[in-house]
């Protein structure tokens, strides 16, 4: 293949802004690589050849014209498919949205197109991002580069899978419960949450409001913070987008200095539940991190047990209000009722019992649930207050360590189809990246090493609006585990293809 | 739509029950923007054109909450006296009709902006009552549904509908009254007289066009009965749609007839929905209320908290005018009218323009003379309202002053405001331009009465037999020569004094 | 085990404006009745004296100035209309014949 697609973006953006290669170029060897590939992998929902390359040219020409560019200019990015695009379908990974074209370009989006990076399309997700291993989409899952007949995690398996397959440099996600860092983890790559108004929400398509996040998945620590200072930074159409400044976050990954830096083990995060490979490669990475200076010491977060519960409660409740609006009315899939009164009422019955699949319908019904009369206090008010504790915990951890840390998921990539029936198996995958998304506080998940030949994720989550910290310890753990592999982790993964 | 309505007329029913009233009024805000895009809050635009992607639910979009509306909806609290909540945030409102782009109205459910005013309403006789106000919140309008196929235009018997969300996102306050007791046979009164108490209030405010057939001001009407004396309520009904001040007079009046009627037979009233008729002036029946009715309110999640200080309150306080009623009792005493001289201004709705027109230099008498004369005949025959015919208070006094002096008469002024309105200027200027001027050449005038005496001799003869009652048709005659430019009495004087009479 | 039954899932469903059948109905009453029930625990802390939190991130008054910005035109409102006539969106009958 292409040594191009091995590189990380911010080698990409080195050698784009010497005039070494061009962004065609660039650009043109991902989309082969996609063409080469992603009939097996299923990453991408839509390629965006031809936007692609004319981006492409055109921050050619405006080199060579010696114009200033942004450094990830002509770098290109895949999005996933929950994140609105102009000129390019949206489908959420649902029947209710195929063919749906958006006419407004989300913010992050607008942000990628001012950086000048050719977008190469559409990733594959869970529908609507509900579910932990993108065996929810409704146009086929997306299989894990490491191992075909293994899921890549969810719901953003496809952009997790079109990094770690080198079909994309950089690609965006979004993550309610772990769906950016969780697919990071058992595809190898890099996945980072931005802490909750870090990032514009506006045109993501919302599951869960107040736990919704978009963020960066890449290969390397520094690529998710060169992406992160793309996308990041107030938005006055998100009412929940904070004014802080982004942060120096390129500045601290770069930097990697995790000496006197004092990391938290979260004592309820790791042992039971958690598989063995995991476990050994969670322990080598404390002893890294001690041998290089850091301050290991452990917390507990007792009520982090608690926030399975309060997600799937919090969670089902908001999407169960933010999909109501899918009704075939204005947009998307409209379906008949096949027989009996063709009132309005029923059409809107008949079109979501089609359009959405069964873990939409499963949460749906849930969140339903768990607002309905006589029941609120008992679930959605008592998940509200779950909330409160969870965060009151990571406030008491972060009295004492500066980052925290845990497994990114409990075990490695599962096989498809492995849990598909049994939803609660399925939900206890996001058990340690949950906590972060009640709480508001950011998190990423960088490659750990294999289990069984499979990747392992380690997790750290600081402080909301201290970002940074996730970049200066996730780059000191990446450069002090790639030193043990001689090289990155990726690397080692399986040929694709035939074409590796 | 076939159903029968037995009713007890209603001096029957207010001997046997005593009616217990509630209102939500809904008031459209006449911000620019919506209550959560920045897509025009207008009326009346082609369909689907005030929309930005917010508007119409798109998949992505986010709410953000316009600051005006949140700023009208605290001076309509105050306005309403109301407390107003030092912190309160939006809540969702979870349901499925198809007018509502998400499928859930933004509205707020437990802590109001508002809460706990009153509002003291004067019958026509003067009688005080004083209607608590239970809450004043925000939330968005829904879009506008056209029923199609069918015979009727309405919704029963449709075969499609159509939706122009244009309006959808427009800002609302709902103002809700807590039960209103002890109102008796004055109930229907009570209500009207509610109703237009608040459109007054918000249009004073200058907060809504407050324009009850454009839906700007839109009413439901709780009522139930319960036996003289009780004191607990019967069961309610909601009776929505009653969009005018008489609408609400009579669906209050016909349910309270209606409500009886069900009592004396025995049976109990349905809690539900009511659709307000004005052709046929009753109400039928909308839905029961059932567990379909299950909201699922919760705090909206796109929105933060909105927090109040006393310095935001106080500036807000400060903007707000003097309050209708009041203004009302101080111009009434100031310019001298009668009672019924001062109800059938306001109910002209030209106290505005008598005001400026004062102001502006005339005494309190012409002004009313004007507006409720002349200008309110043109308005009527224009089919508008008096303020909107185009006639500045300047233009009234500049007529008062041109009839004082001697210049035009009360038929000459008429014209004169012709040419105004036709666009020729000032009246000054109309009567330079029209050669309007009374003519006061007495010369001018003998020779035209000589021709009308030597025309009619016999009215000549009687008028020097003593019949000076006579002379109006010696006027008549010399008007009609001098096509009205002469001043009626000089020509009166000069006619007794040709014929040496003594007047 | 929870109260979810065939006929609460019924009754949600319709709620959700999802039709069901009933195969679907059982199916999801057994499946929501073991997630209900393993979830449920967050009852034990949810104490009165826990406030709730709605926003991870406290912010308050965030506001937009009441100044028009850009509106869709109708073809761009409608393009994506599964059914449009005469400048607005069509919708089947919203009340039954009877």
């Amino acid at each position: 293949m292409s040594e191009l697609i091995t590189h990380s973006a911010a080698k990409l953006a080195e050698l784009l802004a010497a005039s070494e290669v061009s962004s065609t170029e660039v650009t043109q060897a991902h989309l082969d690589r996609i063409a080469a590939v992603d009939g097996d992998v299923n990453a991408f929902l839509h390629v965006n050849t031809d936007e692609a390359l004319a981006v492409a040219a055109d921050v050619d020409k405006a080199r060579a014209a010696g114009e200033e560019l942004h450094a990830l200019a002509g770098v290109p990015i895949a999005i996933k498919d929950l994140i609105v695009t102009v000129g390019q379908p949206t489908t959420a990974g649902s029947k209710m949205l195929e063919g749906w074209m958006s006419p407004y370009d989300a913010t992050v989006i607008k942000k990628i197109r001012a950086a000048r990076m050719p977008m190469l399309g559409k990733t594959n997700l869970d529908e609507f991002a509900m579910g932990s291993s993108t065996e929810h989409s409704a146009f086929g899952p997306t299989r894990n580069p490491w191992d075909l007949e293994r899921i890549p995690g969810g719901s953003g398996g496809g952009s997790a899978a079109a990094v770690s397959a080198f079909e994309a440099p950089l690609a965006l996600g979004t993550d309610t419960g772990g769906s950016i860092r969780q697919p990071a983890a058992v595809t190898g790559s890099v996945g980072v949450k931005p802490t909750y108004g870090g990032v514009s929400r506006y045109g993501a398509i919302a599951m869960a409001s107040s736990l919704d996040q978009i963020g960066p998945v890449t290969r390397t620590v520094l690529d998710a913070a060169l992406l992160h200072e793309v996308i990041g930074g107030h938005d006055p159409a998100d009412s929940t987008s904070l004014t802080d400044p982004v942060g120096a976050l390129v500045e601290a990954a770069r930097s990697g200095d995790v000496h006197g830096m004092r990391i938290g083990v979260i004592k309820e995060l790791q042992g039971e539940g958690y598989s063995a490979g995991v476990q050994a490669r969670f322990d080598e990475a404390l002893e890294l991190l001690r041998g290089a200076g850091a301050n290991v010491v452990e917390v507990s977060c007792p009520n982090f047990k608690y926030a399975l519960g309060a997600y799937y409660l919090v969670m089902p409740s908001e999407a169960s209000s933010n999909l109501a609006k899918y009704d075939g009315v204005r947009y998307g899939h409209r379906a008949l009722p096949e027989d009996g009164s063709m009132t309005i009422e029923r059409v809107m019955g008949a079109t979501r019992a089609a359009g959405f699949g069964d873990e939409v319908k499963r949460r749906i019904i849930l969140g339903t649930y768990a607002l309905s009369a006589g029941y609120y206090d008992a679930y959605y008010g008592s998940a509200q207050k779950v909330r409160t504790l969870v965060q009151r915990d990571f406030a008491a951890a972060f009295e004492t360590a500066d980052v925290l840390i845990s497994p990114t998921a409990p075990t490695t990539a599962f096989k498809l189809g492995e849990k598909l029936d049994d939803p609660m198996a399925m939900y206890l995958n996001d058990v340690a990246t949950i906590p972060a998304n009640l709480a508001g506080v950011p998190g990423i998940s960088v490659p750990g090493g294999l289990a069984d030949g499979l990747p392992v994720g380690i997790q750290f989550l600081a402080p909301a609006r201290e970002d940074a910290r996730l970049y200066r310890a996730g780059a000191g753990l990446e450069n002090l585990l790639e030193a043990t592999w001689g090289g990155p982790l990726l690397a080692q993964a399986p040929a694709l293809g035939g074409v590796k | 739509m076939a159903e029968t309505q037995e009713l007890v007329a209603f001096d029957e029913a207010m001997a046997k029950y005593d009616p217990v009233l509630g209102f939500e009024v809904h008031v459209e805000l006449n911000t620019k923007t919506k209550m959560f895009s920045a897509a025009p809050n207008a009326f009346g635009d082609v369909p689907n054109t005030n929309v930005s992607p917010v508007d119409l639910g798109l998949p992505g979009t986010l709410p953000v909450v316009n600051k005006s509306a949140v700023e009208y909806s605290i001076m309509i609290g105050l306005a309403l006296n109301c407390k107003i909540a030092e912190s309160c945030f939006f809540a969702r409102k979870n349901y499925f009709y198809p007018d509502t782009p998400k499928n859930f109205q933004t509205s707020q459910y437990e802590d109001p902006i508002c809460y706990d005013g009153y509002l003291d309403i004067e019958l026509e006789d003067g009688e005080v009552f004083r209607v608590e106000i239970e809450r004043a919140h925000m939330e968005e309008d829904a879009g506008k549904l056209t029923h199609l196929g069918g015979a009727t235009g309405r919704i029963q018997g449709a075969e499609y509908s159509l939706v122009d969300y244009n309006r959808a996102g427009v800002p609302l306050v709902e103002i809700v009254t807590k039960p209103i007791v002890g109102a008796g046979s004055r109930a229907p009164e009570l209500a009207r007289a509610y109703v237009a108490a608040v459109r007054e209030i918000v249009k004073n405010l200058g907060v809504s066009d407050a324009r009850m057939e454009r839906g700007n001001v839109r009413c439901d009407a709780n009522v139930s009965l319960m036996p003289k004396g009780a004191t607990q309520f019967g069961i309610r009904s909601e009776t929505k749609n009653v969009n005018s001040l008489r609408a609400v007079e009579r669906a209050v009046r016909f349910e309270i007839e209606r409500h009886a009627a069900v009592l004396e037979s025995g049976q109990k009233v349905v809690q539900e929905t009511r659709h307000w008729h004005e052709d046929t002036r009753s109400t039928t029946s909308g839905r029961p209320k059932s567990d379909a009715d299950d909201y699922r309110y919760f705090p909206e999640p796109d929105l933060v908290p909105v927090v109040t200080t006393e310095a935001w309150v106080e500036e807000l306080r400060s903007r707000l005018p003097e309050p209708p009623a009041e203004r009302r009792k101080r111009l009434k005493a100031d310019w001298g009218y009668s009672d019924a001289e001062f109800r059938d201004v306001v109910n002209a709705g030209v106290m505005d323009s008598i005001e400026e027109t004062i102001a502006a230099g005339a005494s309190a008498a012409v002004a009313r003379k004007w507006w409720m004369g002349e200008i309110s005949r043109r308005a009527k025959e224009a089919e508008v309202e008096p303020s909107e015919l185009g006639v500045s208070p300047q233009t009234v006094v500049e007529l008062d002053r041109l009839v004082q002096a001697g210049k035009i008469n009360d038929k000459l002024a008429r014209q004169v405001l012709d040419g105004v309105l036709a666009g020729e200027g000032s009246p000054e200027e109309v009567v330079d331009k029209r050669g309007l001027a009374v003519v006061s050449d007495d010369s001018a005038l003998l020779d035209a009465i000589d021709a009308a005496l030597a025309a009619q001799p016999d009215v000549a003869e009687k008028i020097r037999g003593g019949k000076v009652q006579a002379a109006g048709a010696i006027v008549g005659g010399v008007m009609k020569a001098t096509r009205g430019q002469a001043d009626a009495g000089r020509v009166r004087e000069l006619i007794f004094e040709r014929l040496g009479v003594q007047a | 085990m929870s109260e979810i039954n065939r006929a609460a899932v019924a009754h949600l469903a319709r709620l959700a404006h999802i039709e069901m059948t009933a195969e679907e109905l059982d199916k999801m009453a057994g499946e929501l009745d073991v997630i209900v029930d393993s979830i449920k625990s967050v009852q034990e802390v949810a104490r009165p004296d826990v406030p709730a939190t709605s926003h991870p991130i406290p912010l308050t008054n965030v506001f937009r100035e009441d100044v028009v910005g850009e509106t869709l035109s109708q073809e761009l409102a409608l393009a994506n209309a599964p059914d449009a006539a005469d400048g607005r969106f069509k919708v089947p009958a919203i009340l039954d014949e009877e």
